[in-house]
């Protein structure tokens, strides 16, 4: 029983970083209607960061946290315009590709720059663990899911009941008539990628601290899984990205437990392709249908 | 033959209102109690309508009133939740659009859907995919019987292309034509499916008179020679009025009246739906 | 009957397999001569089957316009069961009739990953096609990993049945006729018309009575056979395969190829296989920069895709329309105006 705990405890903690990943790309798909495939990579590039800035600059982390948190938010703006703007009206396979193009260009431009060998991720976050009835939940775990939390409950406030999150909604709803109902689509656009970005730099300082080891490769794959998440959840549902990416780690965790670690990767694609044909808006998604 | 000329509409059994002429033949398109709901939400009600096998029927409505919902649950691009369809007397029930396609319906869409980056003479090939025999083997071969269906594909596409004077640019990118002839080259589509029946949906959009009057004549030919009915949505009362015999109108989903353009012309119901009580009023 | 003849002969498909062939008789030359380095040897199986995988994967792409990234996981399926039929083979059976078994086998076990990847892409298209495809060619790449009759993570040891390129030629040559030669068939025929039309409008597809369904299973089928005998014979040119490399990571190289010959276009697929595929070998020095490259080329091919100038240039100097100056004269060039990049 103890050991169905642990296990359930560690796919918490696998899941809150997959929440966290999760809630940035939804936010980018719910209001720009497309997949920023780069994500992944964004994340990896704000753990770089902030490796850079405690190791070798030597900042407080705090400081790191917020460079970070600028240098993500502004790379995110300038993918947008450069290689997604013009792209607004293109097909969406285009723009998959270019998506694609860009998350090979920031992984092959951080293996130029930082080379192949891992790095290590300094231990920026220290939060005190939780016994629970003989049962020990870290710190890290703890800081991620109430970050998460936090971050989850802010942007639903942000997205209902600003004026910024009402140009967010009317974007997502339909880009020409919030355009003609004043609203700067292109503004709102770049504002969702940068609140995006952000986001992905949060989730890196838990990434970091969970898996202490970044190379310029490691956000492909979480990057990937984190869609999966999304997805799982219901894109476009920030509720449905923090429960998506929870389950999933969930999943992912039991069958590294339970079945084995080498049919993981297997399992949760299995999941993926499941969820998504028999319910292909995912857990919490709404169900948008085709103008014929 | 002259179909207009006895374009009375004449009582049938179903309690339907068909055209003299196609008494003795069995209607092409029976609608019976047409419903579907979506959500909450019911789009279309006890939706029903008999249309004889060479009739030009309209069907009229506001904005919104539930037109091209029709037509998408005639087709089962929307599965109807209540009520059925005959197609030549055959049930759709639980069919998937394209076969649904090749139960002789063929349609048009409001906003143009062709292949824009096949040439126009493709577009209607594409048309014709029911009736080319070309299996899978002799496509990957190029033998086997290809080479003739490809020919009896080009004859019949460029012979229907010609009907509607678009032949010489049948090599062109479809997705370059001007707008009219792109109009013209969607119902070249539709026809080259062998349908029973063609629904268009507002096919005179954009259309200034004198091309509103050339689809007219277009319409009639069409019935004149390949003896198939026709159902348009439209909002230029002047086509309607002009050339169909049979005229349904819709509002908020639900039939308002149905009868000959005489007898929706003076019908209060029908005036109140577009312009309104007052507007009613008024013109009463 | 003759001017059909003369039509065929004289035609744009036509002119695509002169090329081949040429290109061919002159490597074979090479080969079979002594004249060709150890360097070229060695790509010219590896060239040959990417050529194969990026005219598949065009079926895919370009003909029926949805996304597929677990392209190399199908490579892969018909790499190992090709391979286990050569190894268990390779006593009994002479190489003319073990080669091109393993290839049929691998293409077959591919088609057969193909149908079951295609079913749950069925319901889907656009990015989520994607992502499916994405996951099911890391399932596949997981699956044969674990399995021991593969050779688990240490790979499968094929060196019995390792071949050289001038035993493997033949075969590679006849993949690529093949798989070209079908696809251009396939372009231009019915079921092809069928396909494109999927991709520029499904909707009216639909309505025209194209089983849409049908289809979507009928391209991963096919484009998954060709993966796979290219597998096949791929395999057979190492001593030793893991699953691991058949990875997403290939799956984008291929899909690189195919947007950079212009999505759609075969002839395109095959000169930019070679283009790419050659190219990194001949210019070592680079080779760091080479992922770079290729992910700067693809946002911009994208980004200069929908650039309506750019497209009108590209429809100008394509290669149709370069076929078109030179057959019928500058005028009649100039007049016949089909879309960009679809010849």
């Amino acid at each position: 029983m103890i050991y169905l705990v642990r296990t359930l405890i560690s796919g918490l903690s696998l899941g809150s970083i997959y929440a966290l990943m999760a809630l940035g790309y939804t936010m980018v798909y719910g209001v720009a209607k497309m997949l920023n495939f780069a994500h992944g990579d964004i994340i990896m590039v704000g753990a770089y960061s902030i490796i850079v800035a405690v190791s070798q600059a030597h900042l407080p982390p705090l400081a790191a946290v917020l460079i970070s948190v600028a240098v993500c938010a502004c790379l995110g703006v300038t993918v947008e315009f450069l290689a997604y703007r013009p792209l607004r009206q293109a097909p969406p396979l285009n723009v998959l590709i270019t998506a694609i193009g860009v998350s090979y260009f920031l992984q092959n431009a951080a293996l130029l720059v930082f080379g192949s060998e891992q790095k290590a991720f300094p231990a920026i976050v220290s939060f005190p663990s939780l016994s629970v009835g003989g049962v020990e939940i870290d710190g890290i775990t703890l800081a991620t899911l109430a970050v998460t939390a936090v971050i989850m409950a802010s942007l639903t406030l942000f997205i209902s009941k600003t004026r910024i999150g009402k140009a967010m909604r009317a974007v997502s709803e339909d880009k020409g008539a919030a355009e003609l109902m004043g609203i700067s689509v292109n503004r709102t656009i770049t504002l969702t990628f940068a609140v995006g970005s952000a986001l992905a730099a949060v989730a890196s300082i838990f990434f970091g601290a969970a898996y202490v080891y970044v190379r310029p490769t490691t956000g492909a794959m979480p990057g990937i899984k984190a869609f999966t998440a999304a997805v799982f959840g219901g894109i476009g549902s920030i509720p449905g990205a923090m429960l998506g990416g929870i389950m999933l780690g969930i999943i992912e965790q039991f069958s590294k437990t339970y079945i084995s670690t080498l049919w993981s990767d297997a399992i949760v694609f299995g999941v993926l392709v499941l969820i998504l044909v028999v319910r292909p808006t995912g857990l919490l998604g709404r169900k948008l249908n085709e103008k014929v | 033959m002259d179909m207009n000329k006895s374009g009375r509409l004449v009582p049938y059994p179903s309690g339907a209102f068909i055209p003299e002429r196609d008494l003795g033949n069995m209607p092409v398109l029976e609608a019976r109690h047409l419903g579907i709901d979506f959500g909450g939400l019911t789009a279309v009600d006890d939706f029903s309508l008999t249309i004889g096998r060479t009739e030009i029927a309209g069907l009229i409505g506001p904005n919104g009133a539930g037109k091209t919902t029709v037509f998408n649950l005639l087709t089962n691009v929307y599965q109807p939740t209540r009520g059925n369809i005959l197609v030549n007397g055959y049930s759709t029930a639980g069919k998937s659009t394209h076969q649904v396609s090749k139960m002789g319906i063929a349609r048009t869409f409001q906003n143009i859907r062709l292949y824009s980056n096949l040439s126009v003479l493709d577009n209607v090939k594409v048309g014709l995919h029911n009736t080319l025999k070309e299996s899978f083997f002799a496509a990957v071969t190029h033998g086997f019987g290809y080479g003739k269906a490809e020919r009896v594909a080009d004859s019949v596409a460029l012979e229907l292309l010609d009907f509607f004077s678009l032949a010489d640019l049948a090599e062109t990118a479809a997705g370059s034509l001007p707008y009219g002839a792109q109009r013209r080259l969607e119902i070249v589509r539709a026809l080259a499916t062998s349908p029973s029946i063609l629904l268009l949906d507002e096919p005179a959009a954009g259309m200034n008179p004198s091309e509103t009057a050339e689809l007219m004549e277009n319409i009639r030919r069409i019935r004149d020679n390949f003896h198939i009915a026709v159902l348009l949505i439209e909002h230029d009362m002047n086509l309607v009025m002009g050339i169909c015999e049979g005229i349904c109108v819709l509002n908020y989903g639900k039939i308002i009246t149905k009868g000959t353009p005489d007898e929706i012309r003076s019908n209060p119901t029908v005036i109140e739906a577009y312009l309104g009580r007052k507007g009613a009023s008024e013109t009463c | 009957m003759k001017a059909n003849l003369k039509n065929r002969l004289c035609s744009k498909n036509a002119v695509t397999l002169y090329f081949i062939t040429a290109l061919y008789l002159a490597v074979s030359i090479l080969v079979y001569g002594g004249w060709a380095s150890r360097h070229l040897s060695s790509m010219l199986i590896s060239i040959s089957c990417y050529i194969a995988m990026a005219v598949s994967l065009n079926l895919v792409v370009g003909m029926l316009g949805e996304l597929s990234l677990g392209h190399a996981g199908f490579m892969s399926v018909g790499l190992f069961a090709g391979c286990l039929f050569s190894i268990y083979t390779v006593g009994t059976l002479p190489l003319i009739v073990r080669l091109p078994g393993a290839m049929l086998l691998g293409g077959s076990a591919a088609a057969l990953a193909g149908l079951v990847v295609g079913l749950p892409a069925l319901r889907l298209k656009g990015d989520y096609l994607a992502i499916v495809t994405l996951g099911c060619g890391e399932i596949i790449k997981n699956v044969i990993t674990n399995l021991n009759i593969t050779g688990g993570a240490l790979g499968l040891n094929t060196s019995t049945i390792y071949s050289g390129t001038k035993t493997l030629l033949p075969y590679a040559i006849a993949l690529v006729f093949i798989t070209v030669l079908v696809m251009m068939n396939l372009k231009k025929s019915k079921h092809g018309r069928a396909i494109m039309a999927i991709r520029d409008n499904r909707i009216a597809a639909e309505s025209n009575g194209v089983d849409v369904t049908y289809y979507k299973l009928v391209v991963f089928v096919l484009s998954a056979f060709f993966a796979g005998a290219a597998g096949a014979i791929y395999g057979h040119s190492f001593a030793n395969v893991k699953a691991a490399t058949f990875d997403y990571n290939m799956s984008i190289e291929v899909l690189v190829i195919v947007v950079l010959g212009g999505m759609g276009s075969i002839n395109g697929a095959v000169i930019a296989a070679i283009a790419l595929k050659a190219l990194p070998e001949l210019l070592r020095d680079i080779s760091d920069y080479r992922m770079l490259v290729y992910s700067v080329l693809l946002i911009l091919i994208m980004l200069l895709n929908s650039s309506p100038r750019f497209a009108d240039m590209k429809g100008r100097w394509s290669i149709g329309a370069m076929y078109k100056m030179l057959r019928y004269g500058r005028k009649a060039a100039v007049e016949t105006e089909v879309s960009h990049g679809h010849e």
